[in-house]
């Protein structure tokens, strides 16, 4: 079980994910986000390949909507059935951009 | 019934899961099922790591029966009393800049499981799951 992040940084920032993000892989992608949040105007998520976000990923992907809600906005996109099932349970998909 | 005990750490949430896996995947477990059952070792095993042994250190024994397609997944530990099942539910409608980040685990764990059971058992907390795979 791993995740794997792949970053352009700048202010149109993007992070692919893909594996899994949980209490063990959360770190990893926290200091990712330490890293693109302060410089990034607008930060595209893909998700395409995430098998499933716990809720140790939620809360960065919480950090992540608030720094960025203020700036140019967050938008996640290809989002799997599994991840998006979650997101609808904590109503994560209520405040979330998400596109196709 | 198998069962499995190890140290109560993040770090072996990753073994767990695989024995976990690899009887669900034996006993014919759809893959949502299984993603689902995954988040739930997730949240389950890390509360009790980071919450049961806060003084010393302890196992986690987990156990896996798979019946009528139905997998009965039961954590025990010797911490702290915790029912996971007296946890208030966060408020979903809550907008970003409102929320904390705390609590969607259990809660998560409530939602996407057929049965959650908590017993307190010769000192131990017992947490069983209840899934049809």
């Amino acid at each position: 079980m791993s995740l794997h992040i792949e970053k352009t940084v700048g202010e149109n920032a993007v992070i692919i994910l893909s594996g899994r993000l949980d209490t063990t892989t959360a770190p990893a992608l926290e200091n990712i986000l330490n890293e693109v949040l302060p410089c990034a105007k607008t930060l595209m998520i893909d998700l395409e390949k995430l098998e499933y976000v716990s809720s140790a990923g939620l809360r960065l992907i919480l950090k992540a909507q608030k720094a960025m809600g203020k700036k140019g906005g967050m938008k996640l996109r290809h989002v799997p059935d599994n991840v998006m099932e979650v997101f609808t349970i904590t109503g994560f998909a209520d405040f979330l951009t998400i596109e196709d | 019934m198998k069962q499995l005990s190890v140290e109560a750490i993040v770090q072996n949430i990753e073994v767990v899961t695989q024995f976990v896996n690899t009887e669900l995947i034996a006993n014919g477990c759809s893959e949502k099922a299984r993603l689902q059952i995954d988040v739930a070792i997730d949240e389950i095993f890390s509360n009790i790591a980071q919450y049961a042994y806060i003084v010393e250190k302890g196992n986690v024994t987990v156990q896996i029966e798979v019946k009528d397609g139905i997998a009965l997944i039961t954590f025990l530990d010797e911490g702290t009393y915790f029912n996971p099942l007296l946890v208030e539910d966060p408020d979903v409608s809550l907008d970003a800049e409102e929320r904390s980040g705390g609590g969607l685990g259990i809660f998560l764990v409530k939602k996407t499981m057929d049965g959650l059971k908590y017993e307190r058992h010769n000192g131990q907390n017992v947490l069983t799951l209840t899934k049809y795979i």
